[in-house]
C-alpha cells in the first residue's frame, strides 16, 4: 500500500462526486484509487455491518439442540417449529401488540402536540418544547426505574398495560420531534386557503394538513414501532411477569438461545427488507411517471 | 348548506368596512379604517410594503379577527363569521396551491366543499377561462410561476364569490408576464362581473387596472378615487409622491379670493385655485406635477394666471427618449423637477445654465398636510423605500435586459 488509508479514500470519493474538475496532472494515482481503494473499503465496511445479521440468518437453519453456537448441519425444522419453544411466540405476539398500540397512541398524541407547538402561541409553549426532549436525554434505566416506582405507588399491576404506557411515553418525544419538523415546513397559507375555499376545520385537517404531514407521521410511526419493539431496559422494569421478545431473549440467553429466536429475528429482518424494496420501487416508478409528464 | 349557497350571487356584492381596527400585540396594524367598495368594481388598495394591505384582506376573508369595527358584504354583517362561511375567495400572494392534488382537484376543491353539482365540469370551465385546461391532470409543482398564478385565480373564481381578494397576485411574475396578466385580470373581471379587491404596492399596476384606487399609508386610507383624479389632485404629500412625483412648497396664505388663494413661497406669490386646495388659510403646503412645468433660460414675462419661480441653476439633466428630466436648484426654495417633452433636438438647457420655471396656476394643488411634515424636496420621497422613480428605473433596466435576450 502506498500510504493509502480508508479516510483518504473517502475524501477522494467525495471529491469525485463534486463537479468534474479533476487534476489531470496525476491520472495514475487517481485511477488506481478508484479501481481498488474505494471498493475494498466499502466492502469491508459493509461486511462489518452485515456479518451479525448474516450470522443470525444462517444459524436459523442450524440443526442444533439446546445450544445454537456451533454449526451442526442444515435444516428447515426451526422455521417450521418456531412456536414449539415455550413462551417464544407468546412473547413475540406481546411485542407486536405493545408495538402497534404504543405506536398508534404515541403517533396520534405526538402529532397533535407537534401541530400545537408549531401553529399556536400559548403559555409555557417553549417550556413544553424543552421538557419533551427530556425523555430522549434521560438514561433508560432511570426512566424505567422511575416509572416502575410510580406504578408501585399507584398500585397498578404490572403487565401489558404498563408496558404500553411506558412505551407510549418514551415514543411521544420522538414523534413530536419528527413531526414538528414537517409541520414547520408546511406553509400555513395552504391551510388558510383550505378555510378560504369553504373547508370546515375538520375538512381542512383531513384533506390538507394530514396528507401533507403524512410522510413525517409515517416516519414517526415507523420509528416508534422500532423503538418499542427493540426496548428491553424500560420494559424489564415495568412488565411484571409478561415477556416481550427482547425480554424473552435476555432470559433465554442464560440457558442458551434456541435457533427459533434466529428464525423470528431473520423473519423480521426479511420483512423490513421487503418493505424497503417495495417503497423504493414504487417511489422510482412515481418519479418516472412524473418525469414523463414534464416537458 | 342551502343558506350559505343562496348568498353566492351571480354578480359581485359591495363591501363595507366600518371603523375597522386591528391591533397585534404591541402593534396597531390598522387604525379605524372606513372603506366602501361598490359591487362589480375593480378596486385597488395601493400602499408601500408594511402599511397593512395584507392584514386588511385577511380581515375581509375572515383569517384574522378585527379588534374593533364591522365588515359588511352585500349589506350583511359578516364580522363574526368563519372564513368558510363568507362568500369571499382569496388569491394568495404565494398562490398556496395544494401540492398533493392535481390542478383539477385544486380548482374543484371549493365546489366540492360546498357540495355543488358538477364540480369537475365547472373546474374545467374555469381552467378554460385561464387557458390551462390542458394541464388539468398535472400537479402544481409541474407548472411555471405564471401558470400557477392562473390556477390560483381559477381556483378562486370558480366559486363565483361575491368578492374576490387578490394579494399582490402578480408580484412574483417577471415584468412581461405581469403586464400580460394585468390585462388578462382586467378582462376576466369584466367578463365574470365580480367585485375585485386588488392589493398592490405597484402604483402603475393600480393605475392601469383599477376603477377606483385607495392609497393606504400606515394603516390608514390617505385618499380614494379614480386613478386620474388621484394623480391630478392629490390631497396629501404622501399621495402626491407615491403616485408619480411632485414639486412641493410651503408658505403662508397671504391673500384669498373667491377663486384662488395666494401663497407666499420664499417671497414669491404662488396662486392655487381655491377648489384645488384643501386648506385656505395659515401655513399651507402646495404642489405641482413636474410635467406641468415649463422651463425657460430667460426670465419669462409675468402673465396673469401663471406662476413663475426663478432664477435658479440647472444641476442635472437626464435624457430618457420622449422626455428630459431637469433638476433646478432655486435659492430659498430647493430643488425642482421638470419633465420636458423633447420637442427640439437636444436639451434646451445644460448643467449650470440659469433657468426659470412657470406653470399654469390652474394646475397647482393644495395639500391637507401640516406644512412642517413636508420634506422640502421631492428627492426625499415620503413613502418608505418605494420611490416611484427608482421603480421606474428598475423597470426600464429589466425591460431592456428582456429585450436583449429576446
Ligand atoms: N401576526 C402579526 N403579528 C404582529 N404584527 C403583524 C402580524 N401580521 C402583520 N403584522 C404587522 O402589521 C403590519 C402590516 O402588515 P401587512 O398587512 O402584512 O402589510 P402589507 O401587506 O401592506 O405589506 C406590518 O408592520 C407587520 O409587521
Ligand atoms: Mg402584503
Amino acid at each position: 500500500m502506498s500510504g493509502v488509508t480508508p479516510a483518504r479514500g473517502l475524501d477522494e470519493a467525495m471529491f469525485d462526486a463534486g463537479p468534474a474538475s479533476g487534476s489531470p496532472s496525476r491520472p495514475g494515482r487517481r485511477i488506481r484509487f478508484r479501481g481498488l481503494g474505494l471498493p475494498i473499503y466499502t466492502v469491508l465496511a459493509l461486511l462489518f455491518l452485515l456479518i451479525p445479521i448474516a450470522y443470525t440468518f444462517v444459524f436459523s437453519f442450524n440443526d442444533s439442540g439446546k445450544l445454537n453456537i456451533a454449526w451442526q448441519g442444515f435444516t428447515f425444522d426451526k422455521w417450521t417449529s418456531v412456536c414449539s419453544v415455550q413462551g417464544l411466540c407468546e412473547s413475540f405476539g406481546n411485542s407486536i401488540i405493545v408495538g402497534l398500540t404504543a405506536t398508534v397512541l404515541a403517533t396520534a398524541l405526538g402529532t397533535l402536540i407537534a401541530i400545537a407547538l408549531v401553529r399556536y402561541r400559548f403559555k409555557a409553549r417553549s417550556a413544553i418544547s424543552l421538557l419533551l426532549f427530556l425523555p430522549m436525554a434521560t438514561p433508560e434505566v432511570v426512566l424505567g426505574a422511575g416509572l416502575a416506582a410510580q406504578f408501585l405507588t399507584l398500585g397498578t399491576e404490572k403487565g401489558l398495560l404498563t408496558i404500553i404506557l411506558a412505551h407510549t411515553m418514551f415514543c411521544i418525544s420522538f414523534v413530536v420531534v419528527t413531526v414538528k419538523a414537517r409541520v414547520a415546513s408546511l406553509d400555513p397559507a395552504l391551510e388558510e386557503a383550505g378555510r378560504d375555499l369553504y373547508g370546515s376545520p375538520s375538512q381542512v385537517f383531513w384533506r390538507i394538513t394530514f396528507p401533507l404531514l403524512l410522510p413525517g407521521i409515517a416516519a414517526a410511526a415507523l420509528l416508534s414501532f422500532a423503538l418499542s419493539f427493540d426496548d428491553f431496559i424500560i420494559t424489564n422494569f415495568n412488565s411484571g411477569s409478561v415477556d416481550t421478545f427482547p425480554k424473552f431473549i435476555y432470559i433465554a440467553a442464560a440457558r442458551g438461545i434456541p435457533a427459533q429466536v434466529n428464525v423470528i429475528a431473520s423473519a423480521v429482518f426479511l420483512l423490513a427488507l421487503v418493505l424497503v424494496v417495495v417503497a423504493q420501487v414504487s417511489r422510482a416508478a412515481r418519479a418516472k411517471r412524473l418525469a414523463k409528464l414534464l416537458p | 348548506m342551502a343558506a350559505s349557497t343562496a348568498s353566492f350571487a351571480e354578480s359581485g356584492a359591495d363591501l363595507e368596512l366600518v371603523g375597522i381596527t386591528k391591533r397585534f400585540p404591541g402593534f396597531t396594524a390598522i387604525e379605524s379604517l372606513d372603506l366602501s367598495i361598490p359591487a362589480g368594481s375593480f378596486f385597488a388598495l395601493l400602499g408601500p410594503s408594511g402599511c397593512g394591505k395584507t392584514t386588511t384582506l385577511r380581515l375581509v376573508a375572515g383569517l384574522e379577527e378585527p379588534t374593533a369595527g364591522q365588515i359588511l358584504i352585500g349589506g350583511k354583517d359578516v364580522t363574526d363569521t368563519k372564513p368558510f362561511q363568507r362568500p369571499v375567495n382569496t388569491v394568495f400572494q404565494s398562490y398556496a396551491l395544494f401540492p398533493h392534488m392535481t390542478i383539477l382537484e385544486n380548482v374543484a376543491f371549493g365546489l366540492r366543499r360546498r357540495k355543488l353539482p358538477d364540480p369537475v365540469g365547472k373546474a374545467h370551465e374555469a381552467l378554460k377561462l385561464v387557458e390551462l385546461d390542458h394541464l388539468a391532470s398535472r400537479r402544481p409543482a409541474q407548472l411555471s410561476g405564471g401558470q400557477q398564478q392562473r390556477v390560483a385565480l381559477a381556483r378562486a373564481i370558480v366559486n363565483r364569490p361575491a368578492l374576490l381578494l387578490l394579494d399582490e397576485p402578480l408580484g412574483a411574475l417577471d415584468l412581461k408576464l405581469r403586464r400580460q396578466m394585468q390585462l388578462e385580470l382586467k378582462t376576466i373581471q369584466t367578463e365574470v362581473g365580480l367585485t375585485f379587491l386588488h392589493v398592490t404596492h405597484d402604483q402603475e399596476e393600480a393605475m392601469t387596472m383599477a376603477d377606483t384606487v385607495a392609497v393606504m399609508n400606515k394603516g390608514k386610507i390617505e385618499q380614494m378615487g379614480a386613478p386620474e383624479q388621484l394623480y391630478e389632485l392629490p390631497r396629501t404629500a404622501f399621495v402626491a409622491n407615491f403616485l408619480g412625483q411632485s414639486n412641493l412648497f410651503t408658505g403662508p396664505v397671504v391673500s384669498s379670493t373667491a377663486d384662488a388663494i395666494t401663497v407666499d413661497v420664499a417671497g414669491v406669490p404662488i396662486v392655487v385655485p381655491r377648489t384645488r386646495a384643501q386648506r385656505h388659510a395659515g401655513e399651507v403646503a402646495i404642489g405641482v406635477r413636474p410635467e406641468k412645468l415649463t422651463l425657460f433660460t430667460e426670465a419669462p414675462a409675468p402673465a396673469a394666471g401663471r406662476n413663475i419661480l426663478g432664477p435658479g441653476r440647472v444641476t442635472d439633466v437626464s435624457f430618457s427618449g420622449v422626455s428630459t428630466q431637469y433638476l433646478i436648484e432655486v435659492p430659498g426654495i430647493g430643488e425642482l423637477v421638470v419633465f420636458a417633452q423633447n420637442m427640439v433636438f437636444g436639451p434646451v438647457a445644460t448643467v449650470g445654465t440659469e433657468a426659470w420655471v412657470s406653470w399654469n396656476a390652474d394646475h397647482g394643488f393644495g395639500l391637507d398636510d401640516d406644512p412642517v411634515d413636508i420634506p422640502r424636496s421631492v428627492l426625499s420621497p415620503v413613502g418608505p423605500g418605494d420611490s416611484t422613480e427608482s421603480i421606474a428605473i428598475q423597470r426600464r433596466i429589466a425591460l431592456e435586459e428582456e429585450l436583449e435576450q429576446a
